[in-house]
């Protein structure tokens, strides 16, 4: 008996997240895995920096200062100056407000978006679903970064719409995700019992389907951060995302390319800020991929 | 037979795909506000001039129209012309992708050189702080932004020690080799032209390696996590009772077994860095595809953006196409329950 339960049966830890979700739990593992504390203290550090940004700066980060030009860091000016004498490392704390939020706003509207969407796609089904489906199949056929940047340029060069683009373009990835939950959930027995209550659509997605379908949903969310961001700031990079003067890590990265060779400390700041930040946002979603879904573990 | 049904059921999605891409570009560049015939004349041509263009072009026809003849050209090949260069698109886009390929095939052979190594020790030593160091070099791979790396590398590589060049596919004093294959370092070998080759060479590293180094942490991840479950299968058991080395189980017995899902991911890796090559051309001035496009969304130049695009996913599919019948062959399992 012992033995053939043991065969059968899947092993503790692939039970363990189902039979203890508490907050608690997900926290012990967290604390156990190294990589995923160090990811939620860079996030944690980075958010700090958005907040309290005009405490942390030590110049006014758009102050132009002609007489000090393109100097290297010194005790004055941590990270050097630019080329019109603003202050790099007070244009990186406040270009952690462009940044970051970049990221959490696309994160937002393509998940909120593609999750209504995927939801109400699976639990309608039929010809509705397969046309939402064959649509995102071709969204998703696109190349990315191809399509990104296709549409960024067709909205017009601005921080804004290079948000929107890239939210855009991230959609069809949720809606696929979600549809896949929506598939499984919508033949729950809570869901059935609903609908013979009488319960609607609208009802049976946005109570039933989208709250059970959210746990893949947020690791997706949270592994996507870091890409967005790094994305946000290729825009930026190519001259689609933030304009002068507005102090964003992908562009300024891109005007300091004109003075790499001499003044490496314009572009080496700021892309080492993406840099931290992406991996952070990366570590975090990563770990509580693993602590959500142990069989995807190392994936 | 099952290898001919899935040949045809891919050609068929191949169609969906271009089709799919042909419509969304299509229906971007026409969101643009500019008028691209306004942008053909010049700011200082006469309304009569622009209209003319404009006949020319047929953007005056309904839009439908327009997507009709589009379908129609790209089923002959015919891109339409690049309102930059006003060449056809397809010309500029047979020129510059032999080196976007050159430079995506070298990148890849460098992150699979080391990924798959980095892979297997950090699955044989897991939880060890190597495996820590690899796993954080994996994430960290996916988090840089290539175009600063690129600018990193430079600075030191060209900058500080003047060992290679930061930009451009060959010296410019040397003639780059009669185009047989279109890949340089191919190219200058067949014609025994060692000083071109070693340009060439010396050219590509840098690009190859920022290219790369994002691609390092994707193989180096499957191959970890690949492996981690080869070595919990009972042949492993047997071979290790048998008396078999840990690494002649380790090489011979798990890590071919691993290699096998791996294709798949490091197959597609090739269609990510064809086109995930556009940063990186910018920042090295690589003479390829991707600097073409930039270049072009810089200036509205649509027609050249939906070439790309297209030629681009048609290469992605092929590519899935090739690694999934590779795939098929070297695991026999897999035809059988298809």
């Amino acid at each position: 008996m012992n033995a053939m339960t043991e065969q059968t049966l899947p092993t503790a830890p692939d039970i363990q997240p189902a039979a203890a979700s508490g907050l608690g739990y997900f926290f012990y593992k967290v604390k156990k895995s190294p990589l995923t504390v160090a990811g939620l203290f860079i996030i944690l550090f980075m958010l700090a920096m958005m907040l309290f940004a005009p405490w942390l700066a030590t110049h006014d980060p758009n102050a132009i200062d002609l007489m000090y030009r393109l100097l290297p860091p010194s005790a004055e000016h941590w990270f050097g100056t630019d080329e019109v004498g603003r202050d790099i490392y007070s244009r990186i704390i406040f270009g952690s407000r462009q940044s970051i939020s970049v990221g959490l706003f696309v994160v937002a509207v393509s998940g909120v978006i593609g999750a209504l969407i995927g939801c109400f796609s699976g639990v309608v089904g039929g010809r509705t679903d397969r046309v939402i489906m064959r649509l995102m199949d071709v969204m998703l056929s696109v190349p990315s970064l191809v399509l990104t940047m296709a549409l960024a340029a067709a909205l017009g060069a601005s921080l804004f719409n290079a948000m929107l683009a890239i939210a855009v373009v991230r959609i069809p990835y949720y809606v696929r995700l979600a549809r896949g939950q929506a598939l499984g959930i919508r033949e729950m027995g809570y869901v059935k019992a609903a609908r013979t209550f009488g319960a609607s659509r609208w009802h049976i997605v946005s109570w039933h389907v989208i709250r059970n379908a959210l746990p893949p949903l947020i690791v997706q969310a949270t592994l996507d951060i870091g890409g967005t961001i790094l994305m946000a700031a290729a825009l930026g990079f190519i001259g689609l995302g933030a304009q002068q003067p507005t102090a964003e890590w992908g562009a300024m990265v891109a005007t300091g390319r004109n003075y790499v060779l001499d003044q490496w400390w314009y572009s080496g700041f700021p892309g080492l800020a993406i840099l931290i930040t992406a991996t952070g946002f990366n570590l975090f979603g990563d770990g509580i991929r693993d602590i959500l879904d142990p069989k995807q573990k190392g994936k | 037979m099952a290898f001919l049904r899935m040949i045809k059921k891919r050609l068929l999605g191949l169609l969906l795909v271009v089709l799919g891409v042909s419509f969304i570009t299509f229906a971007i560049s026409h969101l643009i506000p500019g008028d691209p015939a306004r942008l053909i004349a010049g700011d200082k041509a006469s309304e009569e001039i622009v209209q003319n263009i404009r006949e020319q072009l047929g953007l005056n026809q309904p839009l439908y129209i327009q997507y009709g003849t589009y379908l129609k050209g790209l089923a002959t090949g015919d891109l339409g012309t690049s309102i930059r260069t006003t060449r056809p698109v397809l010309e500029d886009l047979k020129a510059f992708f032999p080196a976007t390929l050159e430079l995506s095939l070298v990148a890849l052979l460098f992150a699979s050189a080391l990924g798959i190594p980095l892979g297997v020790i950090s699955a044989v030593y897991k939880d060890k702080p190597i495996d820590q160091v690899v796993r954080t070099l994996a994430v960290t791979g996916i988090s840089t932004p290539a175009f600063w790396l690129g600018l990193g590398v430079i600075v030191v590589f060209y900058g500080k020690l003047g060992l290679l060049p930061g930009g451009g596919r060959i010296d410019e004093g040397l003639t780059p080799p009669a185009a047989m294959t279109g890949f340089y370092l191919i190219d200058t070998l067949l014609q025994g032209d060692k000083a071109a080759f070693v340009s060439a060479l010396k050219h590509i590293l840098l690009p190859a390696f920022t290219l790369g180094f994002v691609h390092l942490g994707v193989v180096a991840r499957q191959i970890r996590s690949a492996m981690l479950e080869q070595l919990q299968e009972d042949y492993i058991r047997t071979a290790k009772a048998n008396g078999t080395s840990k690494w002649g189980v380790i090489l011979h017995h798990a890590l071919p077994n691993a290699l096998i899902p791996s294709v798949t991911v490091i197959g597609l890796a090739l269609g990510d860095l064809l086109y995930g090559a556009v940063l990186t051309e910018t920042v090295f001035a690589w003479p390829g595809m991707g600097a073409y496009v930039v270049n072009s969304i810089q200036a509205l130049d649509f027609p050249a953006v939906m070439g790309f695009a297209v030629v681009v996913s048609f290469a992605y599919v092929i590519v899935n196409l090739i690694v999934d019948m590779l795939y098929m062959l070297i695991d026999p399992r897999i035809s059988e329950v298809s």
